[in-house]
C-alpha cells in the first residue's frame, strides 16, 4: 500500500513537471482526454476486477457528471472544486438510483443491464433538448477557475496540471478505499459470494457501495471532460465511450486502478497522437492495439515487469 | 379499426424491419448460446453485406444477385476468422472476447470505410423493388414486402435446419449441454465455429437485403449491434424462437412506435431490455 502510494506520488510529480518540460503545449492538450476517460476507466476496473461486476455503461454517470458540470458552469459556477464535488455527487446519485437494479446481476447480464442504462442516458442526452441542447450539445462553457475569485485556467499547461492533480487525488482515494476493509469485502464477494453471504456479509450492500464509488469517479471524469473541451454532446457519452472505458481498463490489467489509467493513456495516445501521422485511421490502430493486447498481454499492462519478482 | 387502418403501412414496415433484424441477430444469439461468445463484431459482419451491396448493386437483378452471393460469402469468411481468433480465448471469459471482437470491429469498420469512402453510401436496387404497390387501399413499398417474404423464408428454412437436421440437433444440444455433446463424440468447439460461420453468413445476407433500411455507413455497425443485442436479450440468450418474437417487437417499436409515440419510442427499447434482464436475474448467475 505504502509502495503503491509512493509510486503514485512519483508518477504524479513526473506527470506534473517532467512531461510538460518535454512535450509541446499542443501535445499536452491532446493528452487531456486521457484524464477525462481515465477516471471512469478506474471505476470500471474496480467494479469489474475487484467486485466482479463487469459494466458496459459507465458512459451514463460520466454523462450525468458532464452535463451537470456544463449546466453549472453556464449558470456561473466556474470554480473547479465546486464543479468537481457537484459532478461526483451527480454521478454517485445516478449510481444510487440505478444500483439496486445493477448489483443483483452478474456476468454477461450485468454487462447488458449497464449497456441498456448507458443507452437510455445517451438517448436522453440526445432528446431532452431543453436541458441538454439535444444533439447539438452544450457549447460556450466558460473556463474553470482553480479557486473562488481565481483567474480562469486558459493556457494548455495550467489546464493539463489541473487535470493531473484531480486525477491523482481521485486515484489516491480509490487506492486507499481498496486497501480498506471494504476493498477486502469486495474481493471476498467476487471470489466466494456464497461463503460471504453465509458469514453474514451484505454482499449487495458492498457491491452497491463499489458501484456508487465508480459512479462518482465517472462523474468526476465528466467534469474533467467539460473542463478540457468546453463543450459536451451526446457523441461524447454513448456506447463508444462506455466500451472504450471498459476496454482501457481491461488493457491496463483489470482490477488495477493505476493500470486502468495507463490503459486509457495508451488508448488516447494511439487513437489521437499516432493517428495524427496517418489521418482517419485512428480506429484501425486502436483495433490493432486491442487485438495485439488480447494475445500478448493477457493480464494487462501492469503485468509487465522490468525484473522478475 | 380506424387506428389499425391508418397505421397499417408503418406496422407492415415494422414486420419487415423486425424480420430483417431477426436474420441479422440469429447468428449472435446462437453464438452466445453455443460458445458463450459476446461478439461485439457482429454489426461489422452486417456492414460487410451492406458495403458489398453498395459496390455491386447497379440497379440490375444480376448485380443484386452478385451482391447477395459476395456479401454472404465475405461475411461467412469474417465469421470463420472470428471463430479462429476467439478459439484460443475460450478459457479467458467475456472480457478478453469483448476486447478482441471490439478490436476486430474497429479494424473491419476502418478497412471497409476506407475502401468504400466515408459517409452513408447509396445502394441501387433494381427499379422494380423501389416502387410501391396498392394493396387493400394502401401503398406499400415493394422492397419491404419482398423483404418480408425473403426473411420469412429464411427464418422458416433456419427453423427447419435447426429442428429437422442432424447439424441443427447438434447446435441445439450444444446450447443446452456442451459437456454431454462432447461425451457423445462431437467437439462443441467445432459446432460453435460452424455457428459463427453460418451466423456471419446470415448477418452478411441481411446486410445486403436490408441495405435500403439500414444502409452501409460509419454508424450502421453500432446500430445493428445494439439492436441485435436488444433482440438477443429480450428473446432470451440462445433462444431462436424468442429472438424472432423479440425482433418483430423491436421492429414495431422502431417504426409503429415512432409514429404513435414519438417522444417515448427511443427510450422503449433499452428500457424493455433492462426490464427483461432485471426480471430474469433474480438469482446470481455466471461471472464474466
Amino acid at each position: 500500500m505504502r509502495a503503491q502510494l509512493l509510486t503514485g506520488l512519483a508518477l504524479t510529480a513526473l506527470a506534473l513537471f517532467a512531461v510538460p518540460a518535454v512535450l509541446a503545449d499542443g501535445t499536452l492538450a491532446m493528452l487531456a482526454p486521457a484524464a477525462a476517460l481515465g477516471l471512469p476507466a478506474v471505476g470500471v476496473s474496480v467494479l469489474t476486477g475487484r467486485a466482479g461486476l463487469p459494466t458496459l455503461g459507465q458512459g451514463a454517470p460520466f454523462a450525468v457528471g458532464a452535463y451537470a458540470t456544463a449546466l453549472l458552469a453556464r449558470a456561473g459556477l466556474t470554480t473547479g472544486p465546486a464543479q468537481l464535488v457537484a459532478a461526483a455527487l451527480a454521478g454517485a446519485l445516478f449510481a444510487l438510483a440505478t444500483g439496486p437494479v445493477v448489483v443483483r446481476a452478474r456476468g454477461a447480464t450485468a454487462l447488458m443491464i449497464t449497456l441498456a442504462l448507458g443507452e437510455l442516458v445517451a438517448t436522453a442526452a440526445g432528446r431532452w433538448t431543453s436541458v441538454t441542447g439535444g444533439t447539438d450539445g452544450l457549447a460556450g462553457i466558460p473556463p474553470v477557475q482553480l479557486w473562488w475569485g481565481g483567474s480562469p485556467l486558459t493556457d494548455d499547461t495550467a489546464l493539463y496540471r489541473y487535470l493531473v492533480v484531480v486525477t491523482a487525488l481521485a486515484l489516491g482515494v480509490t487506492v486507499l478505499v481498496l486497501g480498506s476493509p471494504l476493498g477486502l469485502l469486495l474481493a471476498g464477494s467476487r471470489d466466494h459470494e456464497e461463503r460471504m453471504r453465509a458469514a453474514g456479509h451484505r454482499v449487495g450492500g458492498h457491491l452497491l457501495a463499489a458501484y456508487i464509488g465508480a459512479g462518482a469517479l465517472a462523474g468526476l471524469g465528466g467534469a474533467l471532460l467539460v473542463t478540457e473541451q468546453s463543450y459536451v454532446s451526446p457523441a461524447d457519452v454513448g456506447f463508444g465511450t462506455s466500451s472504450l472505458v471498459l476496454l482501457a481498463a481491461v488493457l491496463g490489467g483489470i482490477g488495477s486502478p493505476l493500470g486502468a489509467l495507463a490503459g486509457t493513456v495508451l488508448v488516447v495516445v494511439v487513437r489521437d497522437q499516432l493517428a495524427a501521422h496517418w489521418p482517419g485511421h485512428g480506429p484501425l490502430l486502436l483495433g490493432a492495439l486491442f487485438v495485439a493486447a488480447v494475445y500478448l498481454l493477457p493480464d494487462g499492462i501492469t503485468s509487465i515487469r522490468l525484473r522478475r519478482p | 379499426m380506424g387506428l389499425i387502418d391508418a397505421n397499417l403501412v408503418p406496422a407492415v414496415d415494422g414486420v419487415a424491419f423486425g424480420l430483417l433484424l431477426f436474420v441479422a441477430a440469429a447468428g449472435l444469439t446462437l453464438a452466445f448460446g453455443t460458445g458463450d461468445v459476446l461478439n461485439l463484431a457482429h454489426g461489422t459482419l452486417y456492414t460487410v453485406g451492406g458495403y458489398s451491396a453498395a459496390a455491386l448493386c447497379d440497379g440490375t437483378w444480376r448485380g443484386l444477385l452478385l451482391a447477395l452471393v459476395a456479401g454472404t460469402a465475405a461475411a461467412a469468411v469474417g465469421g470463420a476468422l472470428l471463430a479462429a481468433l476467439t478459439a484460443p480465448l475460450r478459457r479467458r471469459g467475456h472480457l478478453a472476447q469483448a476486447l478482441l471482437t471490439f478490436g476486430l470491429a474497429l479494424i473491419g469498420g476502418d478497412l471497409l470505410s476506407s475502401a468504400a469512402g466515408g459517409g452513408d453510401l447509396p445502394v441501387a436496387f433494381p427499379a422494380a423493388l423501389n416502387g410501391s404497390v396498392l394493396l387493400a387501399g394502401h401503398r406499400f413499398p415493394v422492397h419491404r414486402l419482398a423483404l418480408i417474404a425473403v426473411a420469412a423464408a429464411l427464418a422458416g428454412a433456419g427453423q427447419l435446419v435447426l429442428t429437422r437436421t442432424r447439424a441443427g440437433a447438434l447446435v441445439r444440444a450444444t446450447v443446452d449441454d456442451p459437456q454431454m455433446v462432447s461425451c457423445l463424440g462431437t467437439d462443441p468447439r467445432r459446432v460453435h465455429a460452424g455457428v459463427l460461420v453460418a451466423g456471419g453468413a446470415l448477418a452478411g445476407l441481411a446486410g445486403v437485403l436490408g441495405a435500403p433500411v439500414i444502409g452501409p455507413g460509419p454508424g450502421s455497425a453500432d446500430t445493428v449491434l445494439l439492436l441485435s443485442l436488444v433482440v438477443v436479450v429480450l428473446g432470451g440468450l440462445g433462444s431462436v424462437g424468442g429472438a424472432l418474437v423479440a425482433a418483430v417487437a423491436v421492429g414495431e417499436v422502431q417504426t409503429l412506435g415512432v409514429v404513435l409515440a414519438p417522444g417515448l419510442a427511443p427510450y422503449l427499447l433499452f428500457a424493455a431490455m433492462a426490464g427483461a434482464l432485471v426480471l430474469r436475474s433474480r438469482t446470481p448467475g455466471r461471472r464474466a
